[in-house]
């Protein structure tokens, strides 16, 4: 009954092709961002942009970087962490440098700069695969932290290594420190979330999306069909450090206001994105939104549920949270191993025969 | 999902949100995680002094006082939910005894109009009121802890510290770094050697820095730790032989669950403290007949009269004296927030005033000022006694070197207002 092709023609070679060809989806999707940008700026609170969609926003943008690289080019990584406070480092450098240019510009020019560090860091997939890549990757994540550590010069010289988003603005808008409205935090996470999900979704479906894949699939078959190796797998590091460097510029500007690099960029960062992708789905936009959404949304949800209603002990609570996380990822991955992308998939499916599915 | 997760977080914030007339000090505490031996007896100590008051006094001024507590787990993005979840509900300072997310509260706080609370942590340069207007540090902070280490070790070598090597092994975090630069000015200013020994989170790893001790031989080494690195690096101390009276902790290293691991070991370890500790004060025989018998303690109960526990009361007990002062400016027990401020820009606790809460001789007497936020930075050592187990006092208030630290005082802090754009108050 939902998401039938059945009367819906197309009779142009464009509407074939399009990003979401049946109306039902195209529609749902309409929706969404009906929702997303008409109706959430209005009723926004404080606790809900900074507790919940800030966070939702900024780690989807990060989930959907390591997705390309992990999910569509197959190249395992686990410096995300690191690439993020390039992304905070680089932004708040040049915010401190250039306080008159546009918040906007710093970002996406932080993450700019991440993409060439990304690349750097990504060469060894030249020569090694897999674990081996992985543990590349890993010297990258400390490296960069002990980096942003050692260098007095990336925290302005200030006395405990802290760095501190001074307040900038888009057009006369406040976007950065403690006076931003709750509303004009969230639209600018959200407008950039959807640019930067747009632009994924379409270099996924295109040439340079198909050579990724490609190369993930089997990388000698696609060098014989005239993959260049070397171009594709940079150029998935690159677009994916773009996307995780942003995605820190915004988590250190926008939703923390401070950090320090051990704390908000350490291993388990890159570990908390890299389980993002994978409860999500690999090779999906939508699955790391939902795996976004899945481990930054479930905690909030259960401590208000466990404290706020049935108040328990804030360290009882903070325990059986755990648990009841850990539970849930490993009856998750059990019950579906390709992540809820894929039980989106399916439940799609069910719905598209549904009330008559014989 | 969605809806239901909507309904649901409305009903929990309605259910947690306290009758309006009430003091809200929300307590961001961390009972879990690898800083949680440290989290627990400070949270503890700060919800039974405040169980205290209303049961005893009826609150503050007559006015109840709420304590929400919100886990943190030491983790500042918890720190930010906890502090948007509870600011809400009417809160009127925080202490959220975590350096990393006061760095992130300063810029809220000022911009909502709340106190923030930070003794003994946080900012050292928040002390500079004209700059910093809603964040209070006395009595004292990392960098008067910092030269009072150096002030003791002056007096136990005769006034001259020329040629000594001293080593300071750091939390690798703002927390740790903090001192870094008072002590490179002492260092040049009394001619000693200084070296720096990082430590990364959690500090379980330390086995690298205490062979360099070993191989480089310190005089002197001082410590910034905290949670589980405190008790691994006394241990690591021991493992060298290192001599325990030559060691000296800032007060967050200078707990019993620190030395108690390391057994004889840690015989003769010297901490800083800028309160009493112990149970030989009066206010123990209220806690036990109004909080621990009546079953309102909180937590499991058995950390009454530790180091930590003894902090957080002493935390509690200046916020509850700062309100009280707010009350009297404001001429009305129900404060706001923005009240509640001039009290804590205005709070005086004196040696009389301390026996009449029934801790005397247990902090030091400071007066806050609008340009001073950060009192007099006076602290005391003490030292362990493991086969008593029990921390002796061994010197008398020892007052910080205010002429190295209160030009750096400055400095960071016009840095900080010149990156921010704020103009000095208190003109």
């Amino acid at each position: 009954m939902f998401y039938r092709e059945a009367g819906d023609f197309k009779t142009t070679y464009s509407e074939d092709s399009q990003t979401f060809p049946i109306k039902f989806d195209r529609i749902r999707y309409y929706a969404v961002l009906a929702v997303a940008f008409g109706v959430i700026p209005f009723f926004i609170n404080d606790y809900w942009a900074n507790a919940v969609f800030v966070p939702f926003l900024i780690y989807s943008i990060a989930a959907i970087g390591l997705n390309i690289l992990v999910g569509y080019c197959g190249q395992v990584s686990l410096g995300t962490g690191g690439f993020m406070a390039v992304g905070a480092y680089a932004v708040y450098k040049l915010m401190t440098a250039f306080p008159e240019v546009s918040i906007l510009i710093h970002v996406l020019l932080a993450g700019g700069i991440t993409a060439l560090v990304g690349v750097l860091f990504g060469l060894p997939s030249l020569r090694i695969k897999g674990f081996y890549l992985a543990v590349a990757t890993l010297a990258a994540q400390f490296f960069l932290v002990w980096l942003f550590n050692k260098v007095p010069w990336f925290y302005n010289y200030s006395a405990s290594g802290q760095i501190s988003a001074p307040e900038r603005d888009i057009l006369g808008i406040i976007i950065t420190g403690p006076n931003t409205t709750a509303s004009a935090k969230y639209l600018f996470c959200a407008v950039i979330l959807l640019a930067l999900a747009w632009l994924a979704r379409n270099l996924t479906r295109g040439a340079v999306g198909r050579k990724w894949m490609a190369i993930r699939d089997m990388d000698i078959a696609a060098e014989i069909i005239g993959v260049n190796p070397l171009a594709a797998k940079l150029s998935a590091f690159a677009i994916s450090s773009f996307f995780i460097g942003v995605a820190g510029a915004l988590f250190f500007a926008v939703y923390l206001g401070a950090a320090e690099v051990g704390e908000s960029f350490g291993i388990q960062k890159s570990f908390l994105i890299l389980f993002m992708v994978i409860i999500g789905g690999l090779g999906s936009i939508f699955g790391s939104l939902a795996g976004a959404a899945f481990l930054v949304l479930l905690p909030v949800f259960l401590k208000n549920v466990l404290v706020g209603m049935l108040g328990w002990p804030t360290d009882l609570a903070a325990h059986i949270e755990l648990m009841i996380i850990g539970g849930l990822i490993i009856t998750f991955l059990i019950a579906e191993p390709h992540g809820i992308a894929q039980l989106w998939r399916l439940a799609k499916e069910k719905l598209r025969l549904w009330p008559f599915p014989h | 999902m969605k809806m239901k997760f909507t309904a649901l977080v409305a009903a929990a914030m309605m259910a947690a949100a306290p009758a309006m007339a009430d003091l809200v000090v929300p307590s961001l505490s961390y009972r879990t995680g690898p800083y949680a031996p440290g989290g627990i007896p400070y949270a503890d100590g700060f919800q039974d002094y405040f169980t205290l008051l209303n049961e005893r006094d009826g609150g503050i001024g007559g006015e109840k006082v709420v304590v929400p507590e919100c886990e943190t787990a030491y983790n500042t993005e918890k720190g930010v939910e906890c502090y948007e979840a509870t600011k809400g509900q009417g809160a009127l300072v925080y202490n959220p005894l975590s350096t990393g997310i006061t760095y992130q509260l300063i810029p809220k706080v000022t911009a909502d109009g709340i106190a923030l609370y930070t003794p003994g942590y946080g900012r050292t340069s928040a002390s500079n009121g004209k700059v910093f207007s809603n964040v209070f540090n006395y009595p004292a902070n990392y960098w008067t802890a910092a030269s009072v280490a150096i002030k003791y070790l002056l007096d136990e070598n005769g006034g001259d510290l020329k040629g000594k090597k001293i080593a300071l092994v750091y939390h690798n975090s703002a927390y740790g770094k903090e001192p870094i630069r008072t002590l490179e000015e002492l260092a040049k200013k009394h001619g000693f050697e200084l070296s720096l020994l990082p430590v990364d989170h959690p500090g379980q790893e330390q086995k690298s820095q205490w062979l360099q001790i070993r191989r480089e031989k310190p005089d002197n080494v001082i410590m910034y730790g905290w949670g589980v690195m405190n008790a691994v690096a006394i241990q690591e101390a021991v493992n060298i032989k290192y001599p325990m009276d030559q060691f000296i902790g800032i007060w967050w290293s200078g707990a019993e669950h620190d030395v108690l691991p390391a057994g004889d070991g840690a015989n003769g370890y010297k901490a800083l403290t800028m309160h009493g500790t112990g149970m030989d004060y009066p206010v123990y025989a209220d806690l036990k007949k109004y909080v621990a018998d009546a079953g309102k303690g909180a937590g499991a109960g058995d950390q009454v009269g530790t180091v930590l526990y003894s902090r957080g009361m002493y935390a509690a007990m200046v916020i509850a004296e700062a309100l009280r002062t707010a009350q009297g400016i404001a001429g009305t027990s129900a404060i706001n927030a923005q009240q509640a401020l001039a009290g804590f820009e205005n709070l005086e606790i004196t040696e009389a005033r301390m026996a009449e809460l029934g801790l005397p001789d247990f902090g030091q007497a400071f007066k806050s000022t609008c340009e001073d936020h950060g009192g007099p930075g006076m602290a005391r050592l003490q030292q362990w006694d493991a086969a008593a187990k029990k921390w002796n006092l061994i010197t008398g208030w020892i007052e910080p070197d205010m002429d190295v630290i209160k030009p750096l005082i400055m400095e960071d802090s016009e840095a900080f207002a010149k990156e921010n754009n704020i103009t000095a108050r208190c003109n």
